[in-house]
């Protein structure tokens, strides 16, 4: 039997929307620049990249970005003066702030200056894309952000999904689970990630995957009594990718 | 003890040494003064009657001392040729005091007409123990005064003179080193104090100094470790994700996936419990314990769940401290944390929470833990545990912070009771 494809499938963009999302990434450390805008890329991002403060100052200076990536310790000066100097000017964009320092203090002056997110050194990848994605829904998108997957629609504003018009019941867990691997979609998502952007880092991490697997049985068991065209897999010892 | 009251006791205790002293001194002096002046009398009295004994021989009659304080009796040549004056103290009856008085008395011997006379003069004298009790009175009142003047003089006086010696211990008293505030000494004439502020200050200064390059340090060694870290597991992310490995080359990038992981674990209890160890968490607040602890367990609901532990919280009484929240979300949820890593499937979690306090018990191993090594760092009961051994220090830690006190006891469950503040 051939399956029929949903009629409102809009194929596998990410956005409904066609705008091409620009994003800034400063950075001094090279390979995990590198590293950052190869993953952004793939997402269809338009990447530029800052090694220094005095570069990125001309950058955010010159040209509008969506989303900016800031690490606050840069060769030249700190980053959150150029957050500051960002913000005096009245540009618009996004800015999350990357360090490595986790420290409290910076956390909060970050955000004081407007910054919209914070993440700590080191991250998942998949926890990046969860965050621009998120900043970027509610600044730039103004909520046209529904994801389509083959017959899957999710809503991550009003939190909700169907498939075809068909209404799904998931309860909050399963439903930010299901949100955060269509947002790393055909992207393998470490369990730790997974568990930590949904139960939050308090999560035990001795046994997490023994329990986020049972939490992806469930929503498989779900996903497929609804006949929705993904898959989630598990990658051997690692973690989950959903593949559409 | 302070420091008034040790000069002031330190200066009587001088004055009795000195005064007795003194007195003694003093009081011998004036004896022998006395005696010299009495004895001159004496002498002068004796030339006298021996010179009226010359033109009027009835003084040679006179054997007697009644009214006139000497007598006359002839002796023998051999008694009188070799006599030499004697000054002695004796006593006498006196009328008018009804009783026997001190005299001195001079006995001496001269020749008149060839006989040999013994001639005695007296002469009223002082008492002695009436002129020691004078003494004595005069000095105990003298020493009072002085003792008075000194309490006085140490109230008014030293309680001016030390005034920026307490400014700067107010000052002190008020400093923290990772606060913003610098002390203020208060200016002064006295050397030893501005001395003492110019030094004080120095000190504080060069500490804050240390203090904040510690500080950068931590930031450093976090900066310098987090980004390589984050770099590896991004590029082992990468590599997992292109899809050409077999299972067993996944299982090895899975288990050195999970050994950065956990390093990068191990990474930020240590810094955590660096900050927490240099109060880094000035910002406090009143937090509603109660409120607090039902949320972190609302959190762990889905893990318990999972676990088959069931968690049940009494609330006694409310609980509000005084705390940075943050620092008390770590405290409480190391703790629950605790409770549910080392219990069994099936088990359970009993949260109490009194007026600052609160009580965890929960199943688990059939063994109590040694109270010794638990809030160790690294101490791990299971070595293979995927824990990084620094949950329970860290908990303790901001308890030490706190001056809370942490107590584990095993009662066929295993209590952790912490007694807030």
């Amino acid at each position: 039997m051939v399956k029929i494809p949903a009629t409102d499938k809009t194929g596998l963009e990410i956005y409904s929307s066609n705008l091409v999302m620009k994003i800034l990434v400063i950075e001094d450390e090279q390979d995990m620049r590198n590293g950052l805008v190869q993953s952004l890329q793939q997402e269809g991002y338009t990447v530029e990249t800052a090694s220094n403060f005095d570069a990125a100052l001309d950058k955010i200076m010159v040209y509008e970005y969506d989303c900016i990536l800031l690490d606050i310790g840069l060769p030249g000066g700190n980053g959150l003066e150029l957050l500051a100097q960002l913000k005096r000017e009245g540009k618009d964009g996004s800015v999350i702030i990357v360090s490595a320092k986790d420290s409290l203090e910076d956390k909060i002056t970050g955000l004081n200056l407007g910054a919209d997110d914070y993440l700590a050194k080191p991250f998942h990848m998949a926890e990046l894309h969860a965050r621009v994605r998120s900043v970027l829904r509610r600044n730039t998108l103004n909520g046209n952000s529904q994801i389509t997957l083959n017959n899957l629609l999710i809503d991550p504003i009003d939190r909700w999904a169907r498939v075809d018009e068909t209404p799904m019941i998931f309860n909050r867990k399963e439903f930010d689970v299901l949100l955060y691997l269509a947002i790393n979609k055909n992207r393998l998502v470490h369990k730790n990630a997974l568990a930590e952007h949904v139960w939050g880092d308090r999560i035990d991490e001795a046994n997490s995957f023994d329990f986020v697997y049972s939490q992806i049985k469930n929503l498989r068991k779900k996903l497929k009594e609804h006949g929705a065209e993904v898959e989630i897999q598990a990658v051997y010892g690692i973690g989950y990718k959903l593949t559409a | 003890m302070k420091l008034q009251n040790i000069t002031t006791a330190w200066f009587v205790a001088a004055l009795v040494l000195l005064i007795s002293v003194w007195a003694t001194i003093f009081y011998f002096a004036l004896l022998n003064e006395i005696y010299d002046s009495i004895d001159d009398g004496l002498d002068n009295q004796k030339q006298l009657i021996i010179q009226r004994a010359a033109f009027d021989s009835t003084v040679l009659q006179h054997s007697e001392f009644r009214e006139s304080g000497y007598s006359i009796k002839q002796v023998s040549p051999a008694a009188g040729i070799n006599f030499t004056d004697r000054y002695v103290d004796t006593s006498l009856y006196m009328q008018n005091e009804d009783d026997n008085e001190p005299v001195r008395m001079l006995t001496t011997m001269f020749r008149q007409n060839g006989a040999y006379y013994q001639l005695q003069v007296i002469t009223s004298m002082v008492e002695e123990d009436d002129l020691v009790a004078q003494l004595l009175y005069s000095l105990l009142w003298l020493f009072f005064g002085l003792v008075l003047s000194i309490i006085l003089l140490n109230k008014f006086l030293l309680g001016r003179i030390w005034k920026p010696f307490y400014h700067l211990l107010q000052q002190l008293k008020k400093y923290q080193l990772d606060a913003q505030s610098n002390i203020n000494t208060a200016p002064t004439r006295i050397e030893e104090f501005r001395l003492l502020n110019e030094n004080i200050t120095a000190l504080l200064h060069r500490n804050k100094l240390a203090y904040n390059s510690q500080k950068q340090f931590i930031e450093n060694a976090a900066h310098e470790l987090q980004t390589p870290l984050a770099i590896s597991i991004n590029k082992l992310e990468s590599l997992a994700d292109r899809g050409h490995m077999n299972e067993e080359e996944l299982q090895l990038l899975g288990s050195a996936l999970d050994h950065l992981e956990r390093m990068t674990r191990l990474n930020r209890s240590l810094l955590l419990l660096s900050r927490i160890e240099n109060k880094q968490f000035n910002d406090t607040e009143t937090v509603d314990i109660n409120g607090l602890v039902r949320q972190l367990v609302e959190d762990f609901s889905d893990q318990a769940q999972f676990s088959n532990i069931t968690i049940a919280i009494t609330d006694e009484a409310p609980c509000v401290v005084h705390i940075n929240r943050g620092l008390a979300t770590i405290l409480f949820t190391n703790l629950i944390k605790n409770a549910l890593v080392h219990n069994h499937a099936g088990g359970s979690i009993h949260i109490r929470i009194g007026d600052k306090k609160v009580v965890v018990e929960n199943t688990g191993d059939d063994t109590p833990l040694d109270t010794t090594l638990l809030f160790a760092r690294f101490y791990k009961k299971n070595p293979s545990a995927a824990s990084t051994g620094l949950g329970l220090a860290i908990l303790k830690a901001i308890a030490d912070l706190h001056g809370y006190t942490i107590q584990y006891s095993y009662t066929g469950l295993h209590v952790f009771t912490i007694q807030l503040k």
